[in-house]
């Protein structure tokens, strides 16, 4: 697609302007225009002269003129050596479009082999160098010469103004026809320290378009015959000290592609996730951080970035390109110096906590080459305070979390002290409390019977009835102690209003235990007696038999009616 | 007995205190730790390969987050997918459980709105190690409820690793599992929590969690017939109280009226039988609280009376009913059951009706190594944890030993479920290990104490159980103590402020029964066991992390291999999908098996047959039809669907074995299941299945292994199958009606196009040039290729 025709250009008239002719068909894929221009003989010292677009009257429409301006007007009878560089895009067309995976690719050139020019040319020589290989066709003119692949037509000599003469030249060209249909490089710069570059491609091979099969079986066994017309990697030269380079498209991380770093560059070499044919197309981002000290610098109070344009990649042609530079929260001021026209406006994008948004700075060209990859400069004002904002925010907002943490803690959130329902509550947890009590104490009580039991048992064994009568005296001396105990207790939850549910139960309880303790102190009193009088175990037993079994019942009352309080 | 806790409550309450406070900010600092654990043992994956989303299902999930995150909620619900299942379509807002991609949609959306600015895609990686992380949490909480804080800590510990949960939860398995084992966990303990403290307030938590599980996943159901499982055996067991029917009721109310509004249950929330024992419990449960409420009214004379009468026209009733019920769920042919449902309480269900659920390996009955694989050490923990969950039993314990019990039944029944087993088994083995490191930590003290300071101690603590063991708590600080105290220990008491009082009674009533089954260990005995917990627990976490690193990270659409040369990256399945979304028109029906369908719409962005969702039996049928069919019968099956491209999977190049070919028998079953015409049998030599010299004609001519063999032969010059380990059956052939389009680096992807119909027209004029146009288009490959030769 890019072709660069060389022209040179010898006037020798007083002019302060030369102007430069071009088809329309032509200009309008003129990527790339610029005149170097030497006074006298002297090589070297060239100067670059500003170009514009004119429309000069009484000429043909089908031409675009452009004129370059002299840095001095040309004395007459001077020379002036002007080089005119211009770079055009689409100028080859792929013939035939649709080729097989086993063709090479084929392509078209179609020029003048005059130079079309507003002035009379007295010598006028044409040269086209071919990428090499075959060369299927070309158009003879007399003095044509194919010499290695370098084509040459001319010299002629005293050519009229606007004379044009068509050639066509037909031949093999398999480098890689890579086009991106857009390109977006974000440039981010933070002034932690970083300038964070992504550049989102999508790439098409605009070259002639495959026709049926793709045999990856014939790809892989004979790469170069089968498969010359595609391409399978691209090539990036980036900044030197680039870091965190990464690789990836929408799905995913692609894993080929291979990284070389010096001191003077870094250059990285993807591989698409397929080998890309004529018209196959794909997508992927790549990105990469630089050090901030290398791209801005500050300069009377602002700052500026200054960074190359274009794309890092090879051999690439970017029929639109969007520069979005991303310049840190709080910037002013922001104005830009491109060495070329661009569409230029300005976003607000939004990230990291940001509150008022970050300046984003655009600027869209179409159709880009290589050749623009020049240094352009953005210049903005910017305060380090500012770099402070965030981390203070973060500091306050978890300073105001754990603050709000603490004040919960310390705070207690029931509704109300004195609703009904929180002094229930309370009541209600106190003649729980009470009740445990009561209940400790009736357990008691049931060791002390149990104690009692147990002398009993020790006086059938042992028959010895003093020890006896102390542990009834003692049992006594407990049960009047516990019985002083109870007392405040059942009071206490007597008085509460919240007891009406335990209260019978309650009751019913202390009565039947004091029933129970009667009777065992009746019982134990009856057996020691009768031990003393040595009458017969069968006699005692008869005895007491009848007593035996209300205090068995009793007991099993009392303990039920202990075990429903404990359930409450 | 209850005085050394009263003596050492009163004289230090003030370090007590500062010692709780520091329990409790030690506790939350190792839960944080945990955290932190969970999540960054799920980032292997992330590590290893990149920060992708895994597998098949994990994709779709993402794509619907994306709509989500793109277009809204409303649209969300609207949504009708045209993009799968063509010419049929899916209603995704309908048929999906909606509770992950609006969980990860909503982080995404706060995240956002603080301007941080993360892709939906990392959003979606991390939101199962996220979750894990808080659902170790829920265990801790959930353990506690029924064991205390030891235990629950050390549950933590476990579930923040079980091999088991990190299979479905490493960073990138998107799938409704990474939140609903959250769900599920948090939900048991809001139940046991509401169990234990009665409060309403848990228990309207409890409905919202079940909400949350219910949108989340549908093993939901396994919630729903837990819960009342253990309802009902607290009510044999004679635990009925209040308090279980504060957990129960509002949960069955307020979760069903919740579950019903999630569209995709919607009023199978009450209609089917996998709810029908929810319902009955709850009928069950108001039973016997009225029983009770009679109870508590009347003396016990009149109450018999009235049970006697009750029993008898209450049973009449309950019969009728039941009998109404059964008639009617026996009316329906599934018995109101789900397929999946069924096949989980008859295993050989899905094998003998749905080839289509039988034949996800993850619906397999699993192996026992899978058991030690998955949950390793816990394996043998667990019974101890049994045991020490019914010392003593209650209601909280006896839940989760009805959970362990189910869970262990499901995980026999399917793989997948080893996942419901996964917490149980953390939980007890959490129980057992810190009961465990209880008792021996304790006897290690009392020795210690005894080798200190004897004497006293001896002599007041001679015998290695029954009292002695109770003042092992306190032993230090008060030997000589103890003997005194016991003597004349009531007095004080009642000297004493109520408040202080209260917590001694509290502890009285606690301390006493489990004090006098604490036994004390010989201090070698304790001080070996305790080195042997420790190095199995190191063992088990030299195995988790194993399992983190190396089984249980592969995304599955990368895969690596270790040559010496390094390692080897094999990314067909992003290549293809990459081909497909850049190369092929946006509207191109592509049709592949319906494992890939989820892939190609959410990789690919184009339009499938069938996917994942596995709701059509006859669409998938029907590709499996066309796939087993021989070329020409195959095309016209495609071309009828509108189809463009056909991908399959080989991996006979590189050897990747779960390919389409190893895949293909189920094709041919689930085909011959709709259509007839495809019989098995012709596909299999002498019942072996094989695709070598020995296959059947049939089986060599059917469109799956030409699609997968074409021109394989020119590999490597003999057709060697390196996933099947012999030469292929018919090596040299040409395709008829297809054309190979595209074919990934290892030839592990293929996609061929359909050729355009223009045969059929030169097909009237038949032989003459149906021969000439044959010949003409060998000749002019053959022209084409001689000069690159």
């Amino acid at each position: 697609d890019i072709f660069i025709p060389v022209v040179e250009n010898a006037g020798s008239e007083p002019v302060s302007k030369v102007l430069l002719a071009f088809p329309n068909i032509q200009a309008k894929n003129l990527a790339a225009i610029r005149a170097f221009g030497t006074e006298g003989k002297v090589k070297g010292l060239s100067s670059v002269l500003p170009i514009e677009v004119v429309e000069p009257s009484g000429v043909p429409p089908e031409l675009t003129f452009f004129s370059a301006s002299l840095h001095k007007p040309l004395q007459k009878g001077k020379i002036l050596h002007l080089d005119v560089l211009t770079v055009f895009t689409h100028f080859l067309q792929p013939f035939p479009e649709e080729i097989t995976q086993a063709d090479s690719q084929l392509v078209v050139f179609q020029d003048s082999s005059h130079y079309l020019s507003p002035y009379p040319v007295k010598v006028q020589t044409l040269s086209i160098r071919l990428p090499g290989g075959r060369v299927e066709s070309y158009t003879k003119y007399g003095n044509t010469k194919l010499v290695d692949s370098e084509l040459k037509y001319g010299p002629y000599e005293d050519v009229p103004p606007f004379s044009y003469n068509p050639i066509i030249v037909h031949f093999e060209n398999n480098n890689p026809f890579a086009v991106a249909k857009e390109l977006i490089r974000e440039i981010e710069i933070s002034h932690w320290g970083n300038v964070q570059i992504t550049e989102h491609y999508n790439i098409v091979h605009g070259g002639a378009r495959l026709k049926g099969e793709f045999s990856r079986l014939d790809y892989q066994s004979r790469p170069y015959a089968r498969g010359v017309s595609s391409f399978r990697h691209l090539i990036a030269r980036l900044p030197a000290r680039a870091h965190s380079i990464y690789y990836r498209d929408e799905i995913g991380n692609i894993s080929t592609s291979h990284l070389w770093s010096d001191s003077k560059k870094t250059q990285l070499e993807i591989e698409p996730r397929f080998p890309l044919f004529g018209g196959w197309q794909t997508t992927f981002t790549i990105g990469y951080g630089l050090p901030l000290q290398d791209f801005v610098f500050s300069a009377d109070g602002k700052r500026f970035l200054n960074i190359t344009f274009g794309s890092p990649m090879e051999e690439i042609l970017i029929e639109k390109l969007i520069v979005k530079v991303v310049l840190p929260e709080g910037s002013k001021d922001i104005d830009v110096s491109a060495p070329f026209p661009t569409n230029q406006w300005q976003e607000v994008k939004y990230s990291h906590l940001d509150i008022a948004g970050r300046p984003v700075l655009v600027l869209e060209k179409p159709d880009v080459i290589p050749e623009h990859n020049l240094h352009f400069q953005v210049y903005y004002k910017f305060n380090n305070i500012s770099l402070l904002i965030e981390p203070m925010m973060l500091i306050t907002g978890f300073f105001l979390l754990f603050v709000a943490c603490i004040a919960y803690m310390h705070t207690d959130m029931s509704i109300s002290k004195n609703s009904p329902s929180y002094l229930a509550k309370l009541q209600w947890d106190e003649v729980q409390a009470t009740v445990q009590q009561i209940q400790g104490i009736f357990h008691q009580c049931l060791a002390v019977h149990d104690k009692l039991e147990t002398s009993l048992h020790d006086l059938s064994r042992t028959g010895d009835a003093k020890s006896c009568k102390a542990a009834r005296k003692a049992a006594d001396a407990q049960f009047k102690e516990l019985a002083k105990e109870l007392k405040p207790l059942l009071l206490s939850v007597q008085s509460s209003p919240q007891s009406y549910q335990i209260w019978p139960k309650l009751d019913d309880l202390v009565a039947k235990e004091r029933e129970l303790q009667d009777k065992l102190m009746a019982r134990h009193a009856t057996v020691v007696d009768s031990v003393e009088k040595k009458q017969r175990g069968q006699d005692i037993e008869n005895r007491i038999s009848s007593q035996q079994q209300k205090i068995a019942a009793l007991r099993q009352e009392v303990e039920s009616l202990l075990e429903y309080l404990s359930e409450i | 007995m209850a005085e050394p806790v009263a003596n050492a409550a009163a004289p230090a309450p003030a370090p007590g205190r500062l010692r709780n406070a520091f329990g409790g900010v030690l506790c939350a600092f190792t839960l944080i730790l945990i955290g932190v654990l969970a999540f960054s043992i799920r980032l292997f994956s992330v590590i290893k390969y990149e920060s992708v989303i895994h597998e098949f299902d994990p994709y779709f999930n993402f794509r619907v987050t994306q709509f989500l995150s793109k277009n809204g909620i409303y649209e969300f619900w609207n949504w009708f997918d045209d993009r799968t299942w063509y010419p049929l379509g899916r209603v995704i807002g309908g048929t999906v459980y909606p509770g992950l991609t609006l969980t990860a949609g909503s982080i995404w959306w706060f995240v956002n709105a603080l301007n941080i600015p993360l892709s939906v895609e990392t959003v979606c990686v991390f939101t199962a190690p996220i979750f894990s992380a808080i659902a170790s949490w829920a265990t801790y909480l959930l353990t506690k409820e029924a064991k205390g804080t030891g235990a629950g800590l050390m549950a933590a510990a476990i579930l923040a690793m079980v091999p088991s949960y990190i299979s479905r939860s490493v960073a990138g398995s998107y799938d409704n599992e990474a939140v609903a084992i959250f769900a599920l966990v948090f939900t048991f303990y809001l139940y046991v929590k509401t169990l234990n403290t009665g409060s309403l307030f848990y228990a309207t938590l409890n409905a919202l969690s079940y909400f949350y599980m219910v949108c989340s996943w549908g093993g939901y159901t396994f919630i729903i017939n837990l819960i009342p499982m253990h309802v009902l055996l607290c009510i044999v067991t004679g635990r009925y109280s209040s308090r279980l029917y504060i957990a129960y009721a509002p949960l069955v109310i307020l979760g069903t009226l919740l579950a019903a509004l999630v569209p995709v249950v919607g009023f199978n929330a009450v209609l089917t039988s996998e709810h029908f024992a929810s319902f009955l419990v709850f009928i069950i449960l108001h039973v016997v609280a009225f029983v009770y409420y009679i109870k508590g009214l009347l003396t016990p004379r009149l109450f018999k009376m009235a049970m006697t009468l009750v029993i008898t026209v209450g049973l009449a009733v309950c019969f009728a009913v039941v009998a109404i019920l059964v008639a009617l769920v026996a009316s329906s042919p599934t018995k109101g059951w789900s397929g999946r449902s069924l096949s989980l309480l008859d295993p050989t269900y899905a094998s003998k009706y749905i080839p289509i659920i039988a034949s996800v390996s993850e619906h397999q009955p699993p192996t026992w190594p899978s058991y030690f694989m998955d949950i390793n050490v816990l394996a043998f923990l667990v019974p101890a944890g049994i045991i020490s969950c019914f010392l003593p039993l209650s209601d909280a314990s006896s839940f989760m030993v009805l959970y362990l019990v189910t869970a262990v039944y499901f995980s026999g029944v399917m793989v997948r479920l080893m996942l419901v087993l996964a917490p149980a088994a953390c939980i007890l083995s959490g129980i057992a290990l810190s009961s465990a490191f209880d008792v021996l930590t304790r006897s290690m003290k009392f020795q210690l104490s005894k080798l200190f300071d004897d004497g006293p101690a001896i002599s007041g603590n001679g015998s290695p159980n029954g009292s002695s063991a109770s003042t092992v708590n306190t032993s230090s600080s008060k030997n000589e103590k103890t003997e005194k105290s016991e003597a004349a220990p009531k007095e004080k008491q009642s000297k004493k402020n109520r408040r202080k009082d209260k917590e001694v009674t509290e502890s009285v009533s606690v301390k006493p029964k489990k004090e006098k089954r604490l036994s004390v260990l010989p201090l070698e005995a304790s001080i070996v066991s305790t080195l042997l917990l420790i190095a199995l627990g190191g063992f088990y976490v030299v195995h988790c992390v194993w399992a983190a690193a190396e089984a249980y990270s592969a995304p599955s659409i990368v895969l690596t291999s270790r040559s010496r040369e390094g390692l080897h990256v094999f990314d067909d399945f992003r290549e293809a999908y990459a081909w497909l979304s850049h190369n092929t028109d946006v509207d191109d029906k592509v049709a592949s098996w319906w494992d890939y369908g989820y892939q190609t719409t959410a990789m690919a962005n184009r339009t499938v047959i069938v996917d994942n969702n596995t709701w059509n039996n006859t669409h998938i049928a029907t590709v499996g039809t066309a796939m087993s069919s021989p070329e020409k019968a195959a095309w016209e099956i495609f071309d009828s669907l509108d189809v463009k491209y056909v991908l399959v999977v080989f991996g006979g190049l590189v050897g990747y074995p779960s390919d389409d070919i190893n895949k293909f028998l189920w094709m041919v079953r689930i085909g011959g299941g709709e259509f007839p015409h495809i019989k098995e049998p012709d596909y299999l030599r002498d019942g072996q299945y094989r695709v070598d010299a020995q296959a059947t004609p049939t089986m060599l001519n059917c469109l799956m292994y030409k699609l997968c063999y074409y021109r394989f032969v020119e590999t490597d010059g003999k057709g060697f199958d390196r996933v099947r380990g012999y030469e292929i059956g018919k090596k040299h052939f040409k395709l008829t009606h297809f054309e190979e389009v595209f074919t990934t680096h290892h030839w592990m992807v293929r996609i061929y196009k359909l050729k355009p119909q223009k045969n059929r027209i030169r097909g009237k004029l038949k032989k003459l040039k149906s021969q000439s146009s044959k010949t003409s288009s060998t000749l002019a490959a053959g022209r084409k290729k001689n000069p690159w030769q």
